[in-house]
Formats: C-alpha cells, sequence, structure tokens
C-alpha cells in the first residue's frame, strides 16, 4: 500500500455527545496534498459525518480555519508533508463555542465586526456630487490603511489571542485591525464613531501586546501593530481632552 | 461604554518600556560589569563623587529621577495585567491600586531623595 498517514481529528456533537472525542483516520499521504485535502479524503471516502468548513482551497475565503496540531492555520494552506509521518491533530479554533465537530460559533466575532462599523463614514455636508468623480488617493495614502485592508475575516487571530481566550468581551484583533483600516482611510470621516468602542476599555487596552495574533495571520495584516498605533492615537486624544478640554471636537 | 483611562498608565508604561530598554542595559554594563570588573579606571563610581555630581547638577538629577521612576510604571502596569491573566481579575481594582500605588510611592521617595541631596 502506498505511504498514509494519520489525522487524530476532534469530534463532538453538543446535542449528543456529553464531551468531545477524539477520532483517529488514516489517510493516503500526497505529496502535493494540504490537511484540508485529507479532510475533505475523510468526508468523501470514509465518515461523511465529519463536519467542517472551507470554500475557496486558496486561501482567500477564510473560512477553513482550525487548529492544527495546536496552532491556529488555514488548513487549506499546511501541507501534509511538513508533518509527514507524525500524526496530525486537527481541532476546531479555539476561544469559540463549538457548534459541531470542527465549524465553531462565530456569532461573537460577527456582532463584533458590525460595531466597529467597518465601512468609509462620510460626514453627510461633505458627500460630493457624482458628477464630480471619485475620491482619488495617492499611493501614500493608500499605502497607509492597505495592509490592513487584506484581512480575511478567518479568525485565526482570535484563537491565537490569549486575551480574548480569558475574556470574550475583549474586541479582538481582527474588529480593531479593521476599524484601523479604515480610520486611516483619507476618505473616512468615521474615526470618532468608532472610538468611543475602540478606546473603550474592552477595545485597544485590554490588549498586553503578546503579539501571537500577527504571528499567526496568514495574510500579514499585523493586526499587533494597529492595535498599537491605535493605542497612541488614542492616548494623544485623551492628553487633549484633559489639557485643552475647551477644545474638544463635536 | 466608558472612555477609559488607561492612557495614562499606558502611556507610563510605553514610555518606561523605552528607559528599560535603551537606558538600563548601557547602565547595566556600566554600573554592573565595566566597574565591578575593574575595566575602567579611575573609580567613577566613587560615592563622594557621584554625590557631588548629583548635587551640583539638576540635569543629572532629572535624568536619574527618569531612569529611576518610568521604569517602575512599566513594572506596575505589566505586572498587574500579569496577575489579572493569571486569574486574579475580581481583584483588579485592588491590583491597580497595588501596582500603581507602589510606582507612585517610588517616584515620591525618589523626588524626595533627589531634593534633599
Ligand atoms: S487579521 Fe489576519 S488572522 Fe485575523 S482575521 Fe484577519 S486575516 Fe485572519
Ligand atoms: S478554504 Fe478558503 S481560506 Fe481555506
Amino acid at each position: 500500500m502506498a505511504e498514509t498517514m494519520k489525522l487524530e481529528i476532534f469530534r463532538y456533537h453538543p446535542e449528543k455527545d456529553n464531551e468531545p472525542t477524539f477520532q483517529t483516520y488514516e489517510v493516503p499521504f500526497l505529496e502535493d496534498w494540504v490537511i484540508l485535502d485529507a479532510i475533505n479524503y475523510i468526508k468523501d471516502e470514509i465518515d461523511g459525518t465529519l463536519s467542517y468548513r472551507w470554500s475557496c482551497q486558496m486561501g482567500v475565503c477564510g473560512s477553513c480555519g482550525m487548529m492544527i496540531n495546536g496552532v491556529p492555520k488555514l488548513s487549506c494552506a499546511v501541507f501534509l508533508k511538513d508533518y509527514y509521518p507524525d500524526k496530525i491533530r486537527v481541532e476546531p479554533l479555539t476561544g469559540f463555542p463549538v457548534e459541531r465537530d470542527l465549524i465553531f460559533q462565530m456569532d461573537d466575532f460577527m456582532t463584533k465586526l458590525t460595531e466597529i462599523q467597518p465601512y468609509i463614514i462620510r460626514n453627510k455636508d461633505e458627500e460630493k456630487p457624482l458628477d464630480e468623480g471619485e475620491y482619488l488617493q495617492t499611493p501614500a495614502e493608500l499605502a497607509r490603511f492597505k495592509p490592513y485592508s487584506m484581512c480575511i475575516n478567518c479568525m485565526l487571530c482570535y484563537a491565537a489571542c490569549p486575551v480574548y481566550a480569558l475574556d470574550s468581551t475583549f474586541i479582538g484583533p481582527a474588529a480593531i485591525a479593521l476599524g484601523q483600516r479604515y480610520n486611516m482611510d483619507s476618505r473616512d470621516h468615521g474615526r470618532d464613531a468608532r472610538q468611543e468602542l475602540i478606546a473603550s476599555h474592552e477595545g485597544i487596552w485590554e490588549c498586553t501586546f503578546v503579539g501571537e495574533c500577527s504571528a499567526v495571520c496568514p495574510k500579514d495584516v499585523d493586526p499587533a501593530a494597529a492595535i498599537q498605533r491605535a493605542k497612541v492615537s488614542s492616548t494623544i486624544d485623551w492628553f487633549k481632552d484633559v489639557l485643552i478640554p475647551w477644545g474638544k471636537k463635536k | 461604554m466608558a472612555k477609559s483611562n488607561e492612557p495614562i498608565w499606558w502611556s507610563l508604561f510605553s514610555a518606561g518600556g523605552m528607559v528599560a530598554a535603551m537606558i538600563l542595559p548601557v547602565l547595566i554594563i556600566i554600573t554592573g560589569i565595566l566597574v565591578p570588573f575593574g575595566l575602567v579606571d579611575d573609580d567613577p563610581l566613587n560615592f563622594e563623587r557621584i554625590y557631588t555630581a548629583l548635587s551640583q547638577s539638576y540635569l543629572i538629577k532629572l535624568i536619574l529621577f527618569i531612569v529611576i521612576t518610568l521604569p517602575l510604571f512599566h513594572w506596575a502596569h505589566r505586572f498587574r495585567f500579569t496577575l489579572v491573566d493569571v486569574g486574579l481579575k475580581s481583584v483588579s481594582t485592588l491590583i491597580s491600586i497595588l501596582c500603581y500605588g507602589g510606582a507612585i510611592a517610588g517616584t515620591i521617595i525618589a523626588a524626595i531623595i533627589f531634593l534633599r541631596i
């Protein structure tokens, strides 16, 4: 028989099972297979009851995040050969309630994402008429927020964040990075609207700059840097408020 | 959502981190390695010499004051979050008071000592 590999996969069906179990599957080992290929093989050929999320298989949809040997990764972006011949342990991303098997509940993140208002907000009276054309940006203005706009909402950064694991009221890396993405956009006027949440304790101040979010991010978004920059600008705001109270913005 | 007062502690923490990272290693090399191992002659850490230098210069006092006090706030902030993260969240207010209170006390003591020299 050709070479094989073992995958030890987290199984849990909360309505039926008292507690999670691990099930081991033997799959063919192919040089060019990613872990998601092996899981798809299990689903198609061995056990159709295994549940997990995936879509694009090319690292852009952000739906296939899993703990691979305890590290949050996109399962479509890690090769079996990097683990061969050892057994690979696959679990749902940590820090979230399990829906079923490798599927976890994303509600908390979805709520936070909407709360941060990740879209361009314009002052009503500063909107120019359509026939005057688009709002132009220089390459430098684009560069200020571009890395933050690469986020695919895969939530690996939440699974890696020890602060979020301890206290899920923390807004968390990706949501703050997305807030920054719009705050730093020259076309946006929404910073004040976002600031209430970002500058709150549950916003940036819960972060202790562990930096794991940036270490695991598959898109080099560097959410840790986004949070630190937000801390600097919020601190400047704070001192402005305290030292020049009459200078308060509307 | 209440606006946080964290910026004051965080800015002291960051400034302290800067001092701890950039100035303390230099001081450790000077006071912990070069002088005790006799790698510099003419006894630069002689008490009389340091004391006279300090008493004559507000600039030296100020620099030493900053080098001593800002890292205290760095410690306070780090230690506070460490304690909260190891599971003491329920007493986090007490922890904050003890940590920052300690740093403030250290700052006051340092100020008094420097003013007396
Ligand atoms: S910041 Fe990176 S790790 Fe976090 S959700 Fe976005 S792409 Fe994923
Ligand atoms: S399947 Fe889309 S990112 Fe992995």
